[in-house]
């Protein structure tokens, strides 16, 4: 799932100090799985804020709401009828509904009440770790379903790098040297032979805004290109 | 090890050495943090007519220092013939390249393809890592470069430099098993000559070069056997809990403990000394990379005891 973490709190009040009537969004997706951005954390927050506003003599008047989804205007649209009451928004969500928010309404001042750290798996309640950096060529065939370009700190193709001891990556004995781990699983499985050979540079398909668009959804002009 | 065209794939001093089957030296120089010249100059001046070529460290443990090209630059001005290093950490794939380009058109015939340590250990720990490319494809790069006349894109170099190509190898690392399996890669890749991690267990090298060899991997490249004399009880305790890949024995840090007083540092020599004299002798070894850290000064004197001098001068 996407993972988030809500900012700092003084940076929030900080970002919505003008403002005396702000509605605050949560997603109940991702975000809300995560504990960052549902309707639980968007209570939480509203109450510090009240309670903030309050102490500085700048009373805030917030609003609640918590949508399926933002990351879908379906969902968005359920906004539709009470953005007019508000000077601004907080949005819950990760980046991406935090943009296709400002997206909708592009006349409301649209603030991020968290920050995306990245894709990543439950190891825990509240303990979550990133796994993948979509980078869009997947290469986990190769690597024993271990990512390089995640779990490797130089992200590495042709790893492991010399830094790496015993079994830990340079960069901290709490990190495992992904290298390592790929070894081990591809040894065990008698797969090594994946690894032997020299892997080519990447052809990094990230470095532009990317779009998707499923095979049969397609316009048939698309098909072809 | 095949050469072509007039016998040598670059014409470097280092690749004329080990060619004619001489035992190759070579040494190591860190730029300073600031446009100091003459720092460089005066360490280069230990090392003049001592070694065979000098590595010129890259932004080494991510601490900022003058560029390594323009280091390499003042030490050909000095008359000594520098490897150019180049970590994969600060540059994009544009970047090397026309940094390879520039270093040779004024002279640079030796280069080093490096991952570079992670920027988290460095002055600078919150800077973007870039690793567009790593150490393999940089050999590889540069091998396209010098063989193909061509960019890594593909298209045609208006000149083309015909770099020695050097990459390291850190026997020590684990998996210890994948680590012939990793200088193949590298041999794969393009690679002429190797330098290798500071070598403290003598045996676990034996091992490796052992395994080099039943592979054939040291007669398809030089292999420099990497040397780094202590200096104190404290440096050898430090490489051994705090360098990530260090293989120091216990042995080595009760040996400098024995030493008494005063006696640490020549110890410390004495032992380098020992393993340069052993690496003369073993078979897939071609020669030794003293790696003398902030201790340039040294390096005459470890040379001469060494039984290293003079060094070759092949025409």
């Amino acid at each position: 799932m996407i993972v988030a973490k809500r900012k700092p709190f003084d940076e929030l009040k900080e970002m919505i100090k003008p403002y005396k009537k702000v509605l605050n969004v949560g997603c109940g997706t991702c975000v809300s799985v995560c504990l960052a951005g549902g309707e639980k954390e968007v209570a939480v927050l509203n109450a510090e804020l009240d309670m903030a506003r309050k102490l500085d003599d700048n009373p805030i008047e917030l609003g609640a709401v918590t949508l399926e989804r933002q990351c879908d205007q379906e969902y968005l649209a359920e906004l539709d009828d009470m953005i007019g009451d508000y000077d601004a928004v907080v949005s819950m969500a990760c980046g991406v509904g935090i943009q296709f928010l400002a997206e909708r309404f592009p006349e409301k001042p649209v603030f991020p009440g968290v920050d995306t750290t990245g894709l990543a798996v439950n190891q825990d309640v509240g303990f979550y770790e990133e796994r993948c950096r979509s980078c869009g060529a997947c290469v986990l065939g190769m690597t024993g379903g271990i990512c390089p370009v995640t779990m490797c700190a130089k992200g590495l193709y042709n790893g492991p790098c010399g830094g790496t001891n015993k079994g830990k990556c340079e960069i901290s004995q709490d990190q495992p040297c992904a290298w390592f781990q790929i070894h081990e699983r591809l040894s065990k499985q008698g797969r090594l032979d994946l690894i032997m050979g020299y892997k080519e540079p990447v052809e990094w398909l990230d470095q532009v805004p990317r779009m998707t668009i499923q095979p049969g959804y397609k316009k048939p002009e698309e098909e072809k290109a | 090890m095949s050469t072509e065209g007039n016998g040598y794939k670059s014409g470097s001093n280092l690749e004329k050495v080990l060619a004619a089957g001489e035992f190759a030296f070579t040494g190591e120089l860190g730029p300073p943090r600031g446009c100091n010249a003459e720092e460089v100059r005066h360490k280069a001046s230990f090392l003049k007519g001592n070694v065979d070529s000098v590595n010129i460290t890259d932004n080494q443990t991510a601490v900022v220092r003058m560029a390594s090209w323009a280091a390499c630059l003042l030490l050909i001005q000095e008359g000594l013939e520098p490897n150019f290093q180049m970590v994969c950490r600060d540059r994009n794939r544009l970047a090397m390249q026309a940094d390879i380009l520039g270093a040779y058109a004024h002279g640079v015939r030796n280069m080093l393809c490096l991952s570079g340590d992670h920027q988290m250990f460095g002055d600078h720990p919150q800077a973007k890592g870039v690793f567009d490319i790593d150490s393999m494809q940089l050999i590889r790069m540069v091998k396209t470069m010098r063989d193909e006349g061509k960019f890594l894109a593909g298209d045609e170099l208006d000149g083309v430099p015909k770099m020695f190509i050097g990459a390291a190898a850190n026997p020590f690392a684990d998996p210890f098993e994948w680590r012939v399996h990793r200088l193949a890669k590298k041999v794969d890749a393009g690679v002429d000559f190797i330098q290798t991690q500071c070598i403290y267990n003598m045996e676990k090298f034996r091992e490796w070069i052992r395994q080099a060899n039943d592979m054939g991997l040291t007669e398809k490249a030089y292999i420099l056997a990497g040397v780094t004399p202590m200096k104190s009880v404290g440096m050898a305790k430090y490489m051994k809990n705090r360098v990530p890949g260090m293989d120091v024995p216990d042995a080595i840090i009760e040996r400098l403990q024995g030493a008494g007083k005063g006696k640490v540092a020549d110890e410390g020599i004495k032992i380098a000394v020992e393993q340069i004299e052993e690496f003369k002798e073993m078979k897939g070894v071609h020669g030794v990379h003293l790696m003398a850290i902030e201790w340039e000064h040294k390096v005459p004197e470890i040379a001469e005891l060494a039984k290293v001098l003079p060094r070759p001068q092949i025409k």
